[in-house]
C-alpha cells in the first residue's frame, strides 16, 4: 500500500497530465461528421509516430561500439518516420480531395 | 533537458492538439494536418540538435541517413497508392509506429533498468508495440485481400483470453523479480506478436474498420508509455491524444453499426462465419435486369438515389457513377447519393472516393438524412453494397446483423442492384433485398455496368 501511495506521490505531475489529455483528446474528437473520420484517423496514425523521438533518443544515447543497439534503433527511425511523413502526407492527400470541389 | 528544447515540445504539444481539433471540421482540416505535422517536424529537429551529449559524427549521419530513408518510402507509397487502398495503408503505418515502439523498448531493456517504473514501461511498449505491428499487419494483409482465408481458431476467444493473462503474468513476474535477460525480452516481443495475430485473425472483414482505430488508438499509446521512460511530454501527450481519440473514434464506429466492442472483439461476427447453405429460408427468386432496361428506369424517374459500397471501391468506378450522376441530372432528374456511415472499409470511405471524383460535397447524404426520403425516391441504385441494405437488420432477429442502422432502401419504389454475382456480403449472411420483387439485379463489374449504363441513357 505504501509503496503505491509513493509511486503516486512522486508521479503526481505526470499522472495529472495523463488524465488532463484523455479528457483533451475525448472533447477535441467529440461530434465529428462521419465524411471526417477517415482523414480523422489516418491524421491522429500520423501523430502516433510521435514515437520517433524515442527512437531517436535510443541512436543518441547508443554507445558507438553497440551494434544492436544502433542497428535497431536505426530500424525504429525508419519505421516512426515512415508512419509519420506517410501518415501526414496521406491525410494531405484525401483532405485535397476535400477541397477541390467549389 | 535544455529551456530551447522543452519550449520546442511545448509548441510541439500545442501543435498537436490545435491540428486534431481542426481536423474535425472540414474548412479547417487541411490546415489542421499541416500544423500538427509541422509540430512534428520541430520536434524531431529539436531532438537531434538541442542535447549535451556527446554524439560521434557517424551515428548523426544514421539518423539522417534513416529520415530521408523513412521518408521517402513513406512519401511514396502516400503519393502513389490508389484511393481504394486507403483503409489497409492507414493500418500499414500505424504497424510501423506500433514496430517502432516496439524496437526501441527492446533496446533499453537489454541497458541496465533499476527502477520499477521504467521496467513496467519498457515491458508495456514491448508489449503493446508488437501487438499493434503483427495486428495491423494482419488487418492490411485482411483488407487487400492477401490474406482470404478464413482462419478459424477452435476456442479463439478462451484461447486469446489465455494467451493474454499468461503475458501478463509473466511480464508482471519480470517487473518484480527484475530479471534481466535477453530470454525474457524475446519471449515478451514475440508473446506481444502472437497476440497480435490471434486477436486480429479471427475478426471478421466488416469489422476491419473498427480494428484498425483500435489498434491506431494502441499505438498512441505505445508511443505515451514511451514518452513515460524517457521523461517525454510531448510523446505522452501526443501519444495518450492519439490514444483517446482513437478509442472515441472506435465507439463512434461501432454505434454505427450497432454493435459493441466488446461484441467486435470476443463476438463471431464476420470472420468465422462461413455463409450456411441450406439454412436460407425460401428466398424466392431473383428478377435480372439488363443496362437498356435499368437505363430507361432511370432516364425517366424523378428522384434517384445512389447507394455506393466497397464494390464500387474495388471496380474503381468513383469516376463513372459520378458521370451517370451528372447525366442524369443534366436530364432534370433529381439524384442523391445515400452513405452508409460504415459503407467500404472505412467510416467515410465512400466520402473520399466520391470526392476524389469530384461530386459535390452537398449531394452526399447521412443515413439519418436520406432514410425517410427512400419512400419517395423511383429508382435506388445500389452500386456494391450488401449488408448496409440488408432488411435482414430490421426484421431478422437471428440475423448476426440484426439491430444495425441499415439504410431503407426497400421504401422505394424500384431498386437496381450493380453486384458481381449472388455472392454474399463481407458479413457472410444473405440479403432478402435481392429477392425482392421490386428489386432488378444487374450483374458485372461495377465499372463496366456503370460505364454500359452511361452509354444508354446517353442514347436515349
Amino acid at each position: 500500500m505504501n509503496e503505491i501511495l509513493e509511486f503516486i506521490s512522486s508521479n503526481l505531475q505526470m499522472i495529472y497530465i495523463i488524465i488532463l489529455s484523455v479528457f483533451v483528446g475525448i472533447e477535441v474528437i467529440k461530434s465529428i461528421p462521419a465524411v471526417l473520420h477517415t482523414p480523422l484517423m489516418s491524421g491522429a496514425n500520423a501523430l502516433s509516430g510521435v514515437v520517433i523521438i524515442g527512437a531517436i533518443l535510443v541512436m543518441l544515447h547508443s554507445d558507438p561500439s553497440n551494434y544492436v543497439s544502433l542497428v535497431l534503433g536505426f530500424v525504429a527511425v525508419v519505421l516512426g518516420i515512415l508512419n509519420v511523413v506517410g501518415g501526414f502526407t496521406v491525410t494531405n492527400r484525401m483532405l485535397d480531395m476535400f477541397k477541390k470541389k467549389k | 533537458m535544455s529551456i530551447a528544447l522543452s519550449i520546442i515540445y511545448l509548441i510541439a504539444t500545442i501543435t498537436f492538439i490545435v491540428g486534431l481539433k481542426k481536423l474535425g471540421h472540414p474548412e479547417t482540416a487541411k490546415s489542421g494536418n499541416l500544423i500538427a505535422a509541422g509540430g512534428m517536424g520541430l520536434s524531431i529537429v529539436g531532438t537531434i540538435f538541442i542535447h549535451d551529449l556527446e554524439v560521434p559524427t557517424f551515428i548523426y549521419v544514421l539518423i539522417g541517413v534513416a529520415i530521408l530513408l523513412g521518408s521517402i518510402i513513406g512519401w511514396l507509397i502516400a503519393i502513389k497508392v490508389e484511393m481504394t487502398k486507403m483503409p489497409e495503408l492507414v493500418s500499414l503505418f500505424n504497424g510501423f509506429g506500433g514496430a517502432s515502439a516496439a524496437l526501441i523498448g527492446f533496446v533499453e531493456f537489454s541497458k541496465q533498468v533499476d527502477e520499477s517504473l521504467q521496467a513496467i514501461t519498457i515491458i508495456a511498449g514491448i508489449i503493446i508495440g508488437a501487438i499493434t505491428f503483427s495486428g495491423s499487419l494482419i488487418a492490411w494483409g485482411k483488407l487487400n485481400g492477401s490474406l482470404k482465408s478464413v482462419v478459424k481458431i477452435p476456442q479463439h476467444n478462451l484461447v486469446n483470453n489465455l494467451f493474454f493473462i499468461l503475458i501478463l503474468a509473466f511480464a508482471g513476474y519480470t517487473v518484480f523479480t527484475g530479471v534481466q535477460s535477453p530470454i525474457i525480452t524475446y519471449s515478451l516481443l514475440a508473446g506481444g506478436l502472437i497476440y497480435g495475430i490471434l486477436f486480429v485473425l479471427p475478426i471478421g472483414g466488416a469489422d476491419m474498420p473498427v480494428v484498425i482505430s483500435l489498434l491506431n488508438s494502441l499505438t498512441g499509446i505505445a508511443a505515451a508509455i514511451t514518452g513515460v521512460l524517457y521523461d517525454s511530454m510531448v510523446m505522452l501527450v501526443g501519444g495518450i491524444l492519439v490514444g483517446a481519440a482513437g478509442i472515441i473514434l472506435t465507439v463512434a464506429m461501432c454505434k454505427a453499426m450497432n454493435r459493441t466492442l466488446g461484441s467486435v472483439i470476443f463476438g463471431n461476427f464476420g470472420g468465422g462465419v462461413v455463409p450456411v447453405e441450406g439454412v436460407n429460408k425460401a428466398l424466392g427468386s431473383i428478377t435480372r435486369t439488363t443496362a437498356s432496361d435499368a437505363a430507361i428506369m432511370m432516364n425517366y424517374a424523378t428522384n434517384v438515389i445512389i447507394v455506393p459500397g466497397y464494390g464500387l471501391a474495388v471496380a474503381q468506378a468513383q469516376h463513372v457513377i459520378h458521370e451517370l450522376e451528372e447525366l442524369l441530372a443534366g436530364k432534370g432528374v433529381n439524384v442523391k447519393y445515400a452513405i452508409h456511415p460504415v459503407a467500404g472499409r472505412m467510416p467515410g470511405h465512400m466520402n473520399v472516393l466520391l470526392a476524389e471524383s469530384n461530386v459535390e460535397y452537398n449531394m452526399l447524404m447521412e443515413m439519418d438524412d436520406i432514410n425517410p426520403q427512400f419512400s419517395n425516391a423511383d429508382v435506388v441504385l445500389v452500386v456494391g453494397a450488401n449488408d448496409v441494405v440488408n432488411p435482414a437488420a430490421h426484421n431478422d432477429p437471428a440475423s448476426p446483423i440484426y439491430g444495425m442502422p441499415i439504410l431503407d432502401v426497400e421504401n422505394a419504389k424500384h431498386i437496381i442492384v450493380n453486384k458481381r454475382s449472388m455472392k454474399a456480403g463481407y458479413a457472410g449472411i444473405e440479403n432478402e433485398l435481392f429477392y425482392n420483387t421490386k428489386t432488378a439485379m444487374l450483374f458485372g463489374d461495377a465499372k463496366a455496368a456503370l460505364t454500359d449504363l452511361v452509354t444508354e441513357i446517353k442514347n436515349m
